[in-house]
Parts: C-alpha cells; structure tokens; sequence
C-alpha cells in the first residue's frame, strides 16, 4: 500500500486519479483543494455566465467521482510546503501529511501588473475561477459598463459571456491584436471582427497608464469610464512549492517525460509544470487542459509504478467566438501553405518535410487529421500531402495506413 | 468489443450510410420528414479518392484521445463506446482538433457531434451498417 498526495484539484489531479487506478486500485489517494468545491471544468465559467451550461452539467467529473475512484479530498486546504527528505506536505492548518509519491498540479495565479491607483477601483474581478464568475455575475446588470484588461482567451471568452448581460463590454490589451499568443495578425482580424460585430468594443496596442476611480486613463491618452474591472492579463505558474523544497524551476516546474521533477518521489502536471514542446523543441508551459489531463495521468501511472511517457507535447487550441471558430497547433514556422476564403483562414506550417503548426479560421472540419500529423510527426513525404493540405482526409494517409487504422481496432 | 468497418473495396460510394445516420439521429419516424430540405451532419463520412470509396466513422479507440482532451467532461468511455452528453458539451470543438480520424463534427445545435453506435437511439444497430446497400460496412469485433 502506498500513500499518493495530490496537490490541487483541477484537470491534472483528475488525470492523475485516474491514472493512478489504472495501475493501482488500492492504495490510498489524497487530493489537497484549495477550492472547496468539486471538480468542475474550468473554461466553463463564462458559458456559466453565458447561460449555456450550469453548475451541475459543468462538473467536469460525475459527482460519484471522488467517491468511485476512493480518493479523499481535502476541500478548502492549502499546501504550504514539501519536505522532499521527510516526504511530507505541511497544510495551511499545519497539518503534515506523508507521501511516497507527490504530484504539483497547483496550476497558475491570474496575475495583475501594478497599475497606478487600481487600489482605488471599485468591482474588481480577475476571471479563472468559479467563485470569481460567481462574484463577477453579482455586479453584472444591463446598465452596467464593463471594462477588460486582456485580450486574450480569458478576456474574450469573458467578454462574450457577460455581453448580453451588461451595457457595454470595452476589451484592451498590449498587443495591437486579439488572442496574440495564438494567432498571427490576419487571423486575430478575423477574429476581433466578429467580436465587433457582436458589440465588443476594443483598445488594441494599448494599456492602462493609471486609474482614476472607476476611470482608465490609458496610455494613448483615450479614457475609458466603467463600472467594472475584470483583470485577464495573464497567468502565473505556481512553482513555489518545489522550488522552495529544490526542485528544478524555469517559468514553470520542470518535468522530463514521465512528469517528474528533479525531486525524488515528486511529480508536476498541468498550468504549473514545463514540459517539452516537439514542435518548437523548447521547454514552456502550456496552460491547455487537454495536456493538463495527459500530463496529469501520465504522472498518476508513474506514480503508482507504471511506465507511460508522454513525448508529444505542443500547444493547441480550439476556440469560438459567436459562432466563429477558430482553431491552432504547434509552431509558426518553416515554409506556410495558405487558403483564405470569405471570413476563414487556413494557413499550414511545413519545416523540414513535417507538418508543425496551423492556424485554422471558420475551418475546423476534420481538423485532427493535421494535428496528428503534427503529434506524429509523419514524414510528409510518405502521404499524399498535395491534397491533404487541400482537404483533410485518410484517403491520402495511403492504403497501410487505412488498413491498420480502420481495418481493426485502435 | 464490436465496432463499425468499412471493406473499402465494397464501398459504392452512395453515401446512404450518411443519410441512414442523420435519420437514426434525427429522432424523427419519419424518414423524408426529418432529412429534407435539410443541411444534414452525419456521423460517417464517405471519402472519394480516385477509383476508391470508404465511410469513415468513430474508431471507438481504446485509449481516446478525444475523452482526455475534452474540457467540459461531456465525452466518456462506456463500456468501451465512447459517447457524447451533449448537455455538457458547450461545443468548443477541442475534441475536432485532436481526432486523427476526423470523426467528430460541430454538430445542429453548437455541441459537437460523433457516432455513438446507435446505442442512444431507436435503432439499436448501427444504421449505416443496417442500411448498407453491399454490406461494404460491417459491425464486428476484431479486438
């Protein structure tokens, strides 16, 4: 029998209990959540606000979960701090609970640079988790002006959340175009068009010099009045925990393939961990949750003694904005393959004979087929790539492929 | 388990399976009720390639890489069936953008759509086997 320890309770932890019982059916789980709710899906919370989903259908794991899988969940606790010698976690009770094996899914901190006079602005909301869409959703009514600092993911889901709630919804944001982290400029055009079209209103390539009450004075000299703040500039990993205890830290905790740390016994997944990205071939942290969840049971296997590796590492994102989607893997390098329809985009990304990235606007039919060519880094000169950069499809993977694939079970 | 395959050498191409589908889906008793006029969202897809044909649909992998990369927890693994609640799924698409099989779609009412073995509805067999025209699609276990 062996004691596991999770700390955190998000996508990863989920991974990793499942993983965990993949290899393990017995021993005893105990998962640390700082949040004292149980598992919902993250993303969620502005379909929450949205009014297309609610708090029972956004669970992201049925309610039997903890429960069916024998994990103890300790609600509304804090890991202070690990003892890599004792093996131990001290809670913010001072508590101390041993482990053999440890996994950090601590996930990331929404961060706030110190703007001037924000300790003077009133209904300030970051945006990352439930409680804080609940506390936003208390100030929202039709008459109120919103102001968000973010363009990104965060920020814009947000904005089309509330839209419909509030009087008027203003995004800004440092970079001169939406969704910067994964789009390039014509695509983030397409993107911050139908946001528009929808009634967003954006300051784009500027930021807050300071507030002034329920005032921004931006650094273009624009003002902007609003009612409410909600801060979606960026996130922070949550390192603190094994780099205070030695273990190895660049922006985010550094794992190998197996989701180890440099610490013996401890394991990190998800928002907090820096794993290795096969399309850029760097470490970075990649704040996704389907690789929260992978990272997360590949760590649970390991932990109990199994033997997974995950190796195909690359950020990806699927995302709609009032009914335009758009879609993104991997790295934007190398020679591009381009289509452009009305209002879609599709752009591929070819470096050394393999498919590495794409951007994908108002196109996402059968778009896996590209990611796996990605994941898989297939030798492009081995499939018909001619038409399947035109269209995505098994016919131009070649007959082995379909027979292996399709002629049996996967 | 039994799943659904294509002998693509028997496949003519008609892509009836893809109407059987959307009529099994449909909900509806009545076959030209429910499809007419309508922009249908199968969950089989022929592809056409020169002199060959295939219909493609949910591999029902073992080990999904759609379940994993799901962010709501609407796909799941039920006796080896993977299936969609669409109640949940808010219709992000992240589960397109991972399945190597393109086989699953942005469904009628924004969630996403994928073939479910016609478990969840009133045709108890795989429609698009059921209706197959020269037993091109099959439903068996082959592991």
């Amino acid at each position: 029998m062996k004691n596991y320890v999770i700390i955190g309770n998000g996508a990863a932890a989920v991974g990793a209990i499942e993983g965990i019982r993949s290899a393990d059916r017995d021993s005893r789980i105990t998962v640390i959540s700082r949040e004292a709710c149980h598992v919902y899906a993250r993303p969620l919370i502005s379909y929450l606000l949205e009014g297309k989903t609610d708090l029972k259908r956004m669970l992201y794991r049925p309610e039997d979960f903890y429960e069916k899988n024998r994990a103890e969940v300790l609600y509304g606790k804090s890991a202070v701090k690990i003892d890599p010698e004792k093996r131990t976690v001290t809670l913010d009770s001072g508590e101390e609970i041993g482990y053999d094996a440890l996994l950090c899914a601590a996930g990331s901190t929404p961060f706030v640079p110190p703007f001037e006079g924000l300790d003077g602005v009133k209904n300030v909301h970051p945006f990352m988790t439930l409680s804080d869409a609940q506390a936003l959703e208390k100030d929202l009514a039709p008459d109120k002006k919103v102001f968000i600092i973010g363009a990104g993911l965060i920020g814009l889901k947000c904005a089309e959340g509330i839209l419909e709630r509030v009087g008027s919804v203003t995004v800004c944001d440092l970079a001169p175009r939406v969704l910067s982290s994964i789009l390039d400029e014509e695509c983030a055009a397409l993107m911050e068009e139908r946001l528009k079209e929808h009634g967003v209103k954006f300051l784009l390539g500027d930021t807050v010099e300071r507030f002034e009450g329920q005032k921004a004075i931006m650094k273009s000299g624009k003002t902007v009045d609003f009612d409410i703040l909600v801060t979606a500039v960026g996130v922070r990993p949550n390192i603190s925990l094994v780099k205070d205890a030695g273990g190895e830290c660049g922006r985010g905790i550094s794992v190998d393939e197996k989701m180890r740390t440099t610490l013996p016994g401890v394991f990190a997944a998800g928002d907090c961990a820096e794993s290795f990205d096969i399309t850029s071939q760097t470490k970075k942290v990649m704040a996704i949750m389907p690789l929260a969840y992978m990272q997360g049971h590949c760590a649970g296997v390991n932990m109990a003694g199994g033997g997974e590796t995950l190796d195909s590492c690359m950020p990806f994102n699927s995302i709609g904005f009032f009914g335009l989607h758009c879609m993104s893997a991997g790295s934007y390098e190398g020679e591009c393959y381009e289509e452009k329809g009305e209002g879609t985009i599709k752009r591929l990304y070819v470096k050394d004979g393999r498919l590495i990235g794409f951007m994908l606007i108002g196109r996402n039919e059968r778009a896996g087929i590209y990611t796996a060519l990605i994941r898989n880094r297939t030798p492009l000169s081995e499939i018909d790539f001619e038409t399947l950069k035109k269209t995505p499809g098994l016919a131009p993977m070649g007959k082995n492929y379909r027979t292996e694939k399709l002629g049996g079970a996967v | 388990m039994k799943r659904v395959y294509v002998n693509e050498k028997w496949c003519l191409g008609c892509h009836l399976c893809e109407y059987n589908c959307a009529f099994a889906n449909s909900g509806d008793t009545d076959m030209v009720r429910a499809l007419k006029g309508k922009k249908i969202v199968p969950n089989i897809v022929v592809e056409e390639a020169g002199d060959i044909n295939f219909a493609v649909s949910c591999r029902h992998c073992k080990d999904p890489i759609c379940v994993k990369s799901c962010i709501s927890g609407a796909l799941s693994i039920e006796d080896g069936a993977v299936k969609i609640d669409k109640e949940k799924c808010v219709g992000c698409l992240t589960c397109v953008l991972v399945c190597p099989y393109g086989c699953i779609r942005e469904g009628e009412n924004g969630a996403a759509t994928k073939c479910e073995l016609c478990l969840e509805n009133s045709c108890g067999e795989p429609a698009c086997v059921k209706g197959c025209p020269n037993r091109a699609i099959v439903y068996e276990d082959r592991g």
